[in-house]
């Protein structure tokens, strides 16, 4: 009945001018506060609407901040706890090289900003069991799912090997000094700029029982590669969780003719791009996800041509359908997506 | 179509040289897009969508005259925003930049009995791209009325003055009849398309949604206030459709501008095509407020050669077109409101009688290209 008043928008429409955070609107979020962490990092806190389901300890959540105009949907990882008692969430994030979303956050962001966000998700996380003894192994922003594990949940038997160029690139450094000082965690603090990088093969002078450790790893992939390859060498890869912010790209190939025939947007795009930047980059509405081919929020039919999947090199040939990952997919000839 | 050529004096070099300009224009503004421009957009929104809701809130009192005056001026502002600087705009793409659904050229629908996806087939696609062209631009009197001495003239276009005027009147109808090409689709063998039925279709719920909300349900919510309410909703689109109307003839009826020959655009280079919608397009000029009611259409030009930008940009674009318009020696051509609205008046009533067929046509660039 109201929908037959506002027609051709919806009653949401004028809600949203007063309420974007009411229960049943699309979620969203307010940004309440920007805290310093690191020179080149800041801890967000953010007031998620009413239809915000909460977290588990480790996961990321989706958020989409318009820059300079722009919609940007990025994956940060949960900071808070759980159960932080006024409700609201934090995102640690650290400004990278060329990062449009992550400089924005640490250095421009202002309070009362509305964002958009999507329900926490990641597997990332502890299990229901408490395990007897705990490895964190992490690197630079890695280091922000476990914080969230760190001040969710306490382990009798907390270990933690994380990596940053210097000390005061240690984000969140006073706060695990706290937790060591009171006997809650062991830490271990590898000074890359001086130290240079963690060499895997040292973890049994560092942590000699690490293989009795269920582990939970996150940083760069080169980090993470070693620690799986290490863990698979010893036959304890069961013990071994890892967290990726970005897809390893393998393969790239000869891109082609992209067409985004819903939009009626035709651009030339290469064979290491993914499709979603390209649709993106040509203002096509483009859906879009972790951005790392896990949450399949970039599902896109592919009415015509073939793609390829930029992590494995595998080609998919359009069939009716067929549905892409255009975050990890790129061109591999002419082809035709539904957007 | 002047006898003359006013574009004759150009070379080919100096067109392509032209177009290279306008390219560098346009370049300007994308590079410069930024959080003011899409906060400029949000902001008419919100504002379209606040003075709509309290204008029919004010409505439902409208038995009380002074209740009817104020809520049918708010109902009119807020149809005419919402179909000229909101709903134009948007589904022409020029805010789909900031990749937010809720403001985007696929998702957009507007207030208006033509859904925006046929409107954005019919306007987007044909009349941008074969701006003034005769047979191929149907916006040349919208195929009921003859606005050029080179269109074929007939008995019909003696009615041309009130043809128009009931246009103007019902100007969204128009519109819908004409972006489902009705007096073509119309013919016995055309209506039982099954394409043309399921278009017709679509304009049908559009239809009865649009007349539900104006003529039935708002009324009925003013309980008392029936049929005042009803009058408001009835004089608001009426004023819509006049104003809307008569800001569209002022961007391609007056005199001075150019219609071009079908082989004329055969082959035709990207400043060639600039030159047409340059040489095709008329604005009219005025304040600030004048140029948000129309929805930045008084910049008909800038906006022919660049639709897709941001039209908050057209106002500063101008002056830099302005600028190659002197350079070229082409003729600018703009004016008030209502001298313009006159203008294409008069043209409307002049060819409603038959003209001598004019000499001179458009210079056939192909010709020019092969020479050079």
């Amino acid at each position: 009945m109201l929908e037959m008043v506002t027609t051709p928008l919806l009653p949401s429409d004028y809600l949203d001018l007063v309420s974007p955070l009411r229960a049943g609107a699309d979620l969203r979020g307010r940004i309440e506060a920007v805290h310093p962490e690191t020179g080149d990092a800041a801890t967000v806190v953010i007031r998620p609407g009413r239809g915000w389901r909460g977290h588990t300890a480790g996961q990321y959540v989706r958020i989409g901040v318009d820059v300079d105009g722009v919609r940007l949907w990025r994956a940060y990882s949960i900071t808070s706890p759980t159960n932080r008692q006024d409700g609201r969430v934090t995102i640690t994030v650290k400004a990278v090289l060329d990062g449009k979303v992550s400089n924005h956050l640490v250095r421009r962001a202002k309070p009362g900003t509305l964002i958009q966000l999507d329900q926490a998700t990641g597997d990332f996380v502890l299990p229901q069991a408490k395990p007897a003894k705990v490895l964190y192994l992490t690197a630079g922003s890695g280091i922000t799912p476990v914080m969230g594990m760190l001040r969710d949940i306490e382990f009798d038997d907390v270990v933690m090997i994380h990596c940053a160029p210097q000390p005061q690139d240690v984000i969140f450094r006073n706060e695990l000094h706290d937790l060591v000082a009171d006997k809650k965690l062991r830490l271990t603090e590898v000074h890359t700029a001086t130290d240079g990088m963690l060499d895997i093969a040292r973890l049994d002078e560092l942590v000699p029982d690490w293989a009795e450790r269920e582990t939970w790893a996150c940083g760069p992939a080169g980090l993470l590669d070693a620690a799986e390859e290490h863990w698979s060498e010893h036959g304890v890869q069961e013990r071994l969780h890892t967290e990726r912010f970005r897809p390893g790209i393998v393969v790239a190939g000869d891109g082609g003719e992209v067409t985004f025939s819903a939009t009626g947007k035709t651009v030339d795009a290469d064979g290491a791009t993914p499709l979603l930047d390209i649709g993106e980059e040509a203002g096509v509405l483009m859906p879009s996800g972790c951005r790392m081919g896990i949450c399949f929020g970039c599902v896109t039919p592919l009415k015509a041509g073939a793609v390829r999947d930029l992590r494995t090199g595998e080609i998919t040939e359009a069939e009716p359908g067929v549905l892409i990952q255009t975050c990890v997919s790129a061109a591999a000839g002419p082809c035709d997506i539904e957007r | 179509m002047t006898a003359i050529d006013p574009t004759a004096h150009l070379t080919t070099e100096q067109i392509e040289e032209l177009g290279r300009e306008l390219d560098a224009i346009r370049d300007e503004v994308i590079a410069s897009r930024g959080e003011k421009d899409a906060a400029y957009i949000r902001k008419v929104i919100s504002a379209q969508r606040k003075l709509e809701l309290v204008s029919r809130g004010v409505l439902l009192f409208s038995i009380f005259p002074p209740a009817w005056l104020l809520g049918t001026a708010g109902l009119s502002v807020a149809k005419i925003m919402d179909n000229m600087e909101i709903g134009h705009n948007i589904m022409h793409g020029q805010w789909d930049w900031m990749r937010d659904p809720k403001i985007h050229s696929t998702t957009w629908e507007w207030d208006h009995v033509s859904p925006s996806e046929q409107w954005k087939h019919s306007h987007n696609e044909l009349h941008h791209t074969y701006t003034n062209v005769i047979g191929k631009d149907n916006d040349l009197g919208y195929g009921i009325m003859r606005v050029d001495e080179d269109q074929k003239w007939h008995p019909f276009h003696l009615g041309q003055p009130l043809w128009n005027l009931i246009n103007a009147c019902f100007f969204e109808y128009g519109i819908a009849a004409y972006d489902l090409e009705l007096g073509k689709n119309l013919h016995k063998r055309r209506r039982k398309n099954p394409e043309f039925r399921a278009r017709a279709k679509a304009v049908g719920r559009k239809i009865r949604k649009q007349v539900l909300k104006d003529y039935v349900i708002h009324p009925l919510l003013s309980g008392p206030s029936f049929l005042t309410t009803l009058a408001a909703t009835f004089t608001a689109n009426l004023v819509r459709n006049i104003w809307t109307h008569s800001v569209i003839m002022c961007g391609h009826f007056p005199e001075g501008v150019q219609v071009f020959e079908r082989r004329s655009i055969k082959g035709e280079t990207r400043g060639q095509w600039y030159l047409r919608q340059m040489m095709g397009s008329a604005n009219i000029s005025g304040s600030k407020a004048m140029h948000f009611m129309t929805g930045n259409l008084s910049h008909q030009i800038e906006h022919h050669l660049f639709p897709d930008l941001p039209s908050n940009r057209y106002a500063e674009v101008a002056v830099k077109v302005r600028a190659l318009f002197e350079k070229y020696e082409l003729e600018y051509v703009t004016g008030p409101l209502p001298k313009q609205v006159f203008s294409a008046w008069r043209k409307v009533f002049r060819l409603s009688l038959p003209n001598k067929k004019p000499k001179v046509k458009t210079p056939d660039r192909e010709q020019e290209l092969v020479a050079a």
